[in-house]
Protein backbone atom coordinates (compact mmCIF):
# COMPACT_ATOMS: atom_id res chain seq x y z
CA UNK A 1 0.00 0.00 0.00
CA UNK A 2 1.16 3.49 -0.68
CA UNK A 3 1.93 5.62 2.30
CA UNK A 4 0.82 8.87 0.81
CA UNK A 5 -2.89 9.55 0.70
CA UNK A 6 -3.73 12.37 -1.67
CA UNK A 7 -6.96 13.08 0.15
CA UNK A 8 -5.20 13.46 3.44
CA UNK A 9 -1.86 15.22 3.03
CA UNK A 10 -0.17 16.40 6.20
CA UNK A 11 0.74 20.07 6.51
CA UNK A 12 4.39 19.11 6.21
CA UNK A 13 3.86 17.17 2.98
CA UNK A 14 1.77 20.00 1.65
CA UNK A 15 4.44 22.60 2.46
CA UNK A 16 7.21 20.58 0.87
CA UNK A 17 5.24 20.08 -2.34
CA UNK A 18 4.48 23.83 -2.44
CA UNK A 19 8.15 24.59 -1.97
CA UNK A 20 9.05 22.31 -4.86
CA UNK A 21 6.57 24.22 -6.99
CA UNK A 22 8.12 27.46 -5.83
CA UNK A 23 11.71 26.53 -6.55
CA UNK A 24 10.88 24.83 -9.85
CA UNK A 25 8.76 27.69 -11.06
CA UNK A 26 11.37 30.20 -9.90
CA UNK A 27 14.03 28.61 -12.06
CA UNK A 28 11.71 28.10 -14.99
CA UNK A 29 10.58 31.69 -14.85
CA UNK A 30 14.13 32.99 -14.74
CA UNK A 31 14.82 30.99 -17.89
CA UNK A 32 11.73 32.41 -19.54
CA UNK A 33 12.52 35.97 -18.48
CA UNK A 34 16.03 35.67 -19.91
CA UNK A 35 14.66 34.35 -23.15
CA UNK A 36 12.18 37.16 -23.71
CA UNK A 37 14.19 39.80 -21.89
CA UNK A 38 11.35 40.86 -19.58
CA UNK A 39 10.92 40.84 -15.86
CA UNK A 40 8.43 38.22 -14.76
CA UNK A 41 6.80 37.82 -11.37
CA UNK A 42 5.70 34.45 -10.14
CA UNK A 43 2.75 33.88 -7.91
CA UNK A 44 2.60 31.82 -4.77
CA UNK A 45 2.50 28.16 -5.81
CA UNK A 46 -0.64 26.26 -5.01
CA UNK A 47 -0.87 22.63 -4.16
CA UNK A 48 -4.44 21.73 -4.87
CA UNK A 49 -6.43 18.59 -4.83
CA UNK A 50 -8.96 19.22 -7.56
CA UNK A 51 -12.00 17.17 -8.33
CA UNK A 52 -12.20 16.04 -12.00
CA UNK A 53 -15.23 18.22 -12.54
CA UNK A 54 -13.32 21.32 -11.53
CA UNK A 55 -9.97 20.68 -13.12
CA UNK A 56 -10.38 23.06 -16.03
CA UNK A 57 -12.35 25.65 -14.13
CA UNK A 58 -9.27 26.49 -12.03
CA UNK A 59 -7.75 27.92 -15.18
CA UNK A 60 -10.85 29.37 -16.77
CA UNK A 61 -13.68 27.84 -18.66
CA UNK A 62 -13.45 24.35 -20.12
CA UNK A 63 -13.86 25.70 -23.63
CA UNK A 64 -11.22 28.41 -23.37
CA UNK A 65 -8.59 27.80 -26.04
CA UNK A 66 -5.21 27.08 -24.49
CA UNK A 67 -1.79 26.05 -25.66
CA UNK A 68 -0.55 23.03 -23.75
CA UNK A 69 2.99 21.67 -23.83
CA UNK A 70 3.35 18.23 -22.36
CA UNK A 71 6.54 16.45 -21.37
CA UNK A 72 6.68 12.91 -20.08
CA UNK A 73 8.92 12.25 -17.10
CA UNK A 74 10.74 9.01 -16.48
CA UNK A 75 13.71 7.80 -14.45
CA UNK A 76 13.34 8.07 -10.67
CA UNK A 77 10.27 10.23 -11.07
CA UNK A 78 7.51 9.16 -13.42
CA UNK A 79 4.70 11.41 -14.51
CA UNK A 80 4.05 14.46 -16.60
CA UNK A 81 4.87 18.11 -16.64
CA UNK A 82 2.53 20.51 -18.36
CA UNK A 83 3.07 24.10 -19.31
CA UNK A 84 -0.15 25.89 -20.09
CA UNK A 85 -0.71 29.24 -21.74
CA UNK A 86 -3.76 31.05 -22.96
CA UNK A 87 -3.79 31.12 -26.77
CA UNK A 88 -3.66 34.92 -26.89
CA UNK A 89 -0.68 34.94 -24.51
CA UNK A 90 1.09 32.31 -26.60
CA UNK A 91 0.68 34.52 -29.65
CA UNK A 92 2.22 37.45 -27.77
CA UNK A 93 5.06 35.20 -26.75
CA UNK A 94 5.65 34.19 -30.36
CA UNK A 95 5.81 37.85 -31.39
CA UNK A 96 8.38 38.56 -28.67
CA UNK A 97 10.48 35.51 -29.54
CA UNK A 98 10.45 36.16 -33.25
CA UNK A 99 11.12 39.85 -32.88
CA UNK A 100 7.88 40.80 -34.50
CA UNK A 101 5.91 43.89 -33.66
CA UNK A 102 3.61 43.56 -30.67
CA UNK A 103 0.09 42.68 -31.69
CA UNK A 104 1.11 41.17 -35.07
CA UNK A 105 -1.28 38.55 -36.36
CA UNK A 106 -0.01 35.09 -35.45
CA UNK A 107 -0.94 31.87 -37.20
CA UNK A 108 0.29 28.73 -35.49
CA UNK A 109 2.33 27.15 -38.27
CA UNK A 110 5.26 24.81 -37.79
CA UNK A 111 7.64 27.69 -37.10
CA UNK A 112 5.45 29.26 -34.41
CA UNK A 113 4.66 25.90 -32.84
CA UNK A 114 8.28 24.94 -32.67
CA UNK A 115 9.14 28.30 -31.06
CA UNK A 116 6.53 27.76 -28.34
CA UNK A 117 7.66 24.15 -27.90
CA UNK A 118 11.23 25.30 -27.44
CA UNK A 119 10.06 27.68 -24.73
CA UNK A 120 8.30 24.76 -23.10
CA UNK A 121 11.42 22.67 -23.39
CA UNK A 122 13.70 25.25 -21.82
CA UNK A 123 11.47 26.20 -18.94
CA UNK A 124 10.43 22.65 -18.17
CA UNK A 125 14.12 21.78 -18.22
CA UNK A 126 14.85 24.54 -15.70
CA UNK A 127 11.94 23.47 -13.50
CA UNK A 128 12.90 19.82 -13.51
CA UNK A 129 16.63 20.45 -13.12
CA UNK A 130 16.01 22.26 -9.87
CA UNK A 131 13.71 19.47 -8.72
CA UNK A 132 16.34 16.92 -9.63
CA UNK A 133 19.11 18.79 -7.79
CA UNK A 134 16.95 19.29 -4.74
CA UNK A 135 15.91 15.67 -4.43
CA UNK A 136 18.98 14.03 -5.90
CA UNK A 137 16.66 12.01 -8.11
CA UNK A 138 17.18 11.44 -11.81
CA UNK A 139 14.49 12.80 -14.09
CA UNK A 140 14.52 12.07 -17.81
CA UNK A 141 12.34 14.25 -19.97
CA UNK A 142 10.72 13.37 -23.30
CA UNK A 143 10.62 15.73 -26.26
CA UNK A 144 7.87 18.30 -25.77
CA UNK A 145 4.47 17.73 -27.36
CA UNK A 146 2.23 20.64 -28.21
CA UNK A 147 -1.51 20.98 -28.55
CA UNK A 148 -3.81 23.96 -29.06
CA UNK A 149 -7.33 23.13 -28.00
CA UNK A 150 -10.04 23.55 -25.36
CA UNK A 151 -8.71 23.62 -21.79
CA UNK A 152 -10.98 20.71 -20.87
CA UNK A 153 -9.63 18.49 -23.62
CA UNK A 154 -5.99 19.32 -22.88
CA UNK A 155 -6.43 18.75 -19.15
CA UNK A 156 -8.20 15.44 -19.76
CA UNK A 157 -4.76 13.94 -20.38
CA UNK A 158 -3.41 14.45 -16.84
CA UNK A 159 -6.91 13.83 -15.45
CA UNK A 160 -6.95 10.35 -16.98
CA UNK A 161 -3.54 9.56 -15.46
CA UNK A 162 -4.92 10.45 -12.04
CA UNK A 163 -8.16 8.65 -12.84
CA UNK A 164 -6.24 5.42 -12.51
CA UNK A 165 -5.69 6.06 -8.80
CA UNK A 166 -8.57 8.25 -7.67
CA UNK A 167 -11.19 10.84 -8.48
CA UNK A 168 -9.16 14.00 -8.20
CA UNK A 169 -5.93 15.52 -9.45
CA UNK A 170 -3.11 16.82 -7.28
CA UNK A 171 -1.72 19.89 -8.94
CA UNK A 172 1.39 21.80 -8.07
CA UNK A 173 0.46 24.91 -9.94
CA UNK A 174 2.30 28.18 -10.27
CA UNK A 175 1.08 31.21 -12.10
CA UNK A 176 3.41 33.81 -13.52
CA UNK A 177 2.89 37.24 -14.92
CA UNK A 178 5.17 39.79 -16.55
CA UNK A 179 5.73 43.14 -14.90
CA UNK A 180 3.26 44.99 -17.08
CA UNK A 181 0.29 43.07 -15.66
CA UNK A 182 -1.54 44.27 -18.70
CA UNK A 183 -3.87 42.13 -20.71
CA UNK A 184 -1.07 41.16 -23.04
CA UNK A 185 1.18 40.17 -20.13
CA UNK A 186 2.94 36.84 -20.49
CA UNK A 187 1.02 34.63 -18.10
CA UNK A 188 0.70 30.91 -17.69
CA UNK A 189 0.78 27.83 -15.52
CA UNK A 190 3.22 25.07 -14.73
CA UNK A 191 1.62 21.85 -13.64
CA UNK A 192 3.70 19.02 -12.26
CA UNK A 193 1.93 15.70 -12.26
CA UNK A 194 4.02 12.95 -10.67
CA UNK A 195 2.62 9.47 -10.34
CA UNK A 196 1.65 8.44 -6.82
CA UNK A 197 4.83 6.40 -6.22
CA UNK A 198 6.89 9.33 -7.39
CA UNK A 199 5.29 11.62 -4.82
CA UNK A 200 6.56 9.28 -2.16
CA UNK A 201 10.01 9.24 -3.67
CA UNK A 202 10.10 13.03 -3.77
CA UNK A 203 8.96 13.37 -0.18
CA UNK A 204 11.24 10.59 1.04
CA UNK A 205 14.29 12.08 -0.68
CA UNK A 206 13.64 15.28 1.26
CA UNK A 207 13.26 13.41 4.51
CA UNK A 208 9.52 13.92 4.88
CA UNK B 1 -38.64 25.53 -19.57
CA UNK B 2 -35.90 24.02 -21.69
CA UNK B 3 -32.75 23.27 -19.71
CA UNK B 4 -29.30 22.13 -20.75
CA UNK B 5 -28.11 19.42 -18.39
CA UNK B 6 -24.35 19.32 -17.86
CA UNK B 7 -22.43 16.07 -17.53
CA UNK B 8 -18.97 16.38 -15.95
CA UNK B 9 -15.88 14.25 -16.31
CA UNK B 10 -16.51 10.71 -14.98
CA UNK B 11 -20.19 11.51 -14.67
CA UNK B 12 -23.51 10.39 -16.17
CA UNK B 13 -27.02 11.79 -16.30
CA UNK B 14 -30.44 11.16 -17.83
CA UNK B 15 -32.35 13.65 -19.97
CA UNK B 16 -35.79 13.91 -21.57
CA UNK B 17 -37.20 16.37 -24.13
CA UNK B 18 -37.49 19.32 -24.28
CA UNK B 19 -34.23 19.47 -22.29
CA UNK B 20 -30.85 18.94 -23.93
CA UNK B 21 -27.72 17.41 -22.45
CA UNK B 22 -24.06 18.31 -22.90
CA UNK B 23 -20.53 17.45 -21.90
CA UNK B 24 -17.74 19.94 -22.51
CA UNK B 25 -14.14 19.45 -23.61
CA UNK B 26 -13.89 15.75 -24.36
CA UNK B 27 -10.25 14.96 -25.04
CA UNK B 28 -9.21 11.35 -24.75
CA UNK B 29 -12.39 10.69 -22.79
CA UNK B 30 -15.41 9.35 -24.65
CA UNK B 31 -18.93 10.78 -24.53
CA UNK B 32 -21.63 8.14 -24.96
CA UNK B 33 -25.27 8.90 -25.66
CA UNK B 34 -27.74 6.08 -25.10
CA UNK B 35 -31.06 6.95 -26.69
CA UNK B 36 -34.42 5.27 -26.47
CA UNK B 37 -35.89 5.89 -29.92
CA UNK B 38 -39.42 5.13 -28.72
CA UNK B 39 -39.69 7.14 -25.48
CA UNK B 40 -36.98 9.71 -26.39
CA UNK B 41 -35.35 9.24 -22.99
CA UNK B 42 -31.57 9.53 -23.23
CA UNK B 43 -28.56 9.15 -21.01
CA UNK B 44 -25.15 10.74 -21.48
CA UNK B 45 -21.93 9.33 -20.02
CA UNK B 46 -18.44 10.88 -19.92
CA UNK B 47 -16.02 8.00 -19.36
CA UNK B 48 -12.28 8.39 -18.76
CA UNK B 49 -10.91 4.86 -18.75
CA UNK B 50 -11.70 1.63 -20.59
CA UNK B 51 -11.86 -1.05 -17.92
CA UNK B 52 -12.81 -0.97 -14.23
CA UNK B 53 -11.38 -4.44 -13.60
CA UNK B 54 -7.84 -3.19 -14.30
CA UNK B 55 -7.99 -0.47 -11.63
CA UNK B 56 -7.96 -0.97 -7.88
CA UNK B 57 -9.79 2.20 -6.94
CA UNK B 58 -12.90 1.67 -9.08
CA UNK B 59 -15.73 2.91 -6.87
CA UNK B 60 -16.72 5.67 -9.30
CA UNK B 61 -18.64 3.58 -11.83
CA UNK B 62 -19.22 6.47 -14.25
CA UNK B 63 -15.47 6.66 -14.87
CA UNK B 64 -15.15 3.37 -16.75
CA UNK B 65 -16.67 2.21 -20.05
CA UNK B 66 -17.79 -1.19 -18.71
CA UNK B 67 -19.49 -0.14 -15.46
CA UNK B 68 -20.91 3.13 -16.80
CA UNK B 69 -22.63 1.53 -19.81
CA UNK B 70 -24.04 -1.25 -17.63
CA UNK B 71 -25.40 1.22 -15.05
CA UNK B 72 -26.85 3.59 -17.62
CA UNK B 73 -28.78 0.77 -19.29
CA UNK B 74 -30.14 -0.20 -15.86
CA UNK B 75 -31.10 3.44 -15.14
CA UNK B 76 -32.95 3.69 -18.43
CA UNK B 77 -34.74 0.39 -17.83
CA UNK B 78 -35.95 1.74 -14.48
CA UNK B 79 -37.45 4.68 -16.36
CA UNK B 80 -39.31 2.30 -18.62
CA UNK B 81 -36.90 1.79 -21.53
CA UNK B 82 -36.65 -1.56 -23.26
CA UNK B 83 -33.15 -2.55 -24.31
CA UNK B 84 -33.97 -3.24 -27.95
CA UNK B 85 -35.18 0.36 -28.40
CA UNK B 86 -31.89 1.79 -27.19
CA UNK B 87 -29.29 2.98 -29.69
CA UNK B 88 -26.00 4.83 -29.18
CA UNK B 89 -24.03 7.75 -30.55
CA UNK B 90 -20.44 8.25 -29.42
CA UNK B 91 -17.79 10.98 -29.71
CA UNK B 92 -14.32 11.72 -28.35
CA UNK B 93 -11.40 9.39 -27.75
CA UNK B 94 -8.85 11.70 -29.33
CA UNK B 95 -5.12 11.43 -28.90
CA UNK B 96 -4.44 14.91 -27.57
CA UNK B 97 -0.64 14.77 -27.54
CA UNK B 98 2.00 13.10 -29.68
CA UNK B 99 -0.47 12.34 -32.47
CA UNK B 100 1.14 10.65 -35.45
CA UNK B 101 4.48 10.26 -33.69
CA UNK B 102 5.84 7.44 -31.60
CA UNK B 103 2.91 5.83 -29.89
CA UNK B 104 3.58 6.03 -26.21
CA UNK B 105 1.21 3.75 -24.38
CA UNK B 106 -0.10 6.39 -21.99
CA UNK B 107 -0.97 8.61 -24.95
CA UNK B 108 -3.12 5.94 -26.60
CA UNK B 109 -5.83 5.92 -23.95
CA UNK B 110 -8.33 7.61 -26.30
CA UNK B 111 -8.10 4.76 -28.77
CA UNK B 112 -8.47 2.19 -25.98
CA UNK B 113 -11.49 4.03 -24.60
CA UNK B 114 -13.25 3.93 -27.98
CA UNK B 115 -12.51 0.21 -28.39
CA UNK B 116 -13.86 -0.53 -24.91
CA UNK B 117 -17.02 1.52 -25.48
CA UNK B 118 -17.72 -0.33 -28.74
CA UNK B 119 -17.14 -3.78 -27.30
CA UNK B 120 -19.31 -3.05 -24.25
CA UNK B 121 -22.14 -1.67 -26.39
CA UNK B 122 -22.01 -4.72 -28.62
CA UNK B 123 -22.05 -6.95 -25.55
CA UNK B 124 -25.48 -5.52 -24.71
CA UNK B 125 -26.56 -5.63 -28.34
CA UNK B 126 -26.75 -1.84 -28.65
CA UNK B 127 -26.26 -0.47 -32.14
CA UNK B 128 -24.06 2.57 -32.74
CA UNK B 129 -25.95 4.91 -35.06
CA UNK B 130 -23.16 7.43 -35.48
CA UNK B 131 -19.69 8.24 -34.15
CA UNK B 132 -17.09 10.97 -34.32
CA UNK B 133 -14.04 9.54 -32.62
CA UNK B 134 -10.25 9.51 -32.65
CA UNK B 135 -7.96 12.03 -34.36
CA UNK B 136 -6.27 14.72 -32.30
CA UNK B 137 -8.70 17.37 -31.18
CA UNK B 138 -11.12 18.05 -28.33
CA UNK B 139 -14.87 17.97 -28.71
CA UNK B 140 -17.87 19.47 -26.92
CA UNK B 141 -21.08 17.54 -27.52
CA UNK B 142 -24.74 18.47 -27.15
CA UNK B 143 -27.54 15.94 -27.57
CA UNK B 144 -31.15 16.83 -28.33
CA UNK B 145 -33.38 13.92 -27.36
CA UNK B 146 -36.34 15.60 -29.11
CA UNK B 147 -34.65 15.14 -32.51
CA UNK B 148 -31.98 12.52 -31.76
CA UNK B 149 -29.28 14.88 -33.08
CA UNK B 150 -25.78 14.96 -31.59
CA UNK B 151 -24.09 18.31 -32.19
CA UNK B 152 -20.30 18.44 -32.01
CA UNK B 153 -18.24 21.60 -31.48
CA UNK B 154 -14.50 21.71 -32.04
CA UNK B 155 -11.92 24.50 -32.01
CA UNK B 156 -11.35 26.03 -35.44
CA UNK B 157 -13.75 23.73 -37.29
CA UNK B 158 -17.38 24.14 -38.17
CA UNK B 159 -20.15 22.52 -36.19
CA UNK B 160 -20.91 18.92 -37.03
CA UNK B 161 -24.20 17.09 -36.52
CA UNK B 162 -24.31 13.32 -36.40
Amino acid sequence: MSKIDLNDLSNMQYDVLSEIGNIGAGNATTALATMINKKIDIGVPHVKLVDFNHISTIIGSEEQVMVGILLMLSGDINGMMMFLLDEVIAKNLVNVLMNREEGSEVVFDEMEKSAVMEVGNIIAGAYLNSLSMLTNLTIDVSVPMLQIDMAGAILSVPAIEFGKIGDSVLLIETEFDDETRKEEAIRGYYILIPELDSYEKILESLGV
Amino acid sequence: MKDMIKVGMADMKLCEPPDTITTVGLGSCVGIVLYDMRTKLCGMIHIMLPDSTKIKNNANRAKFADTAINDMIENMKKKGSVKHNIVAKIAGGAQMFGFGGDKMDSMRVGEKNVEAVKSNLSKYGIRILAEDTGLNYGRTIIFEPATGKLIIHTVGKSEKVI
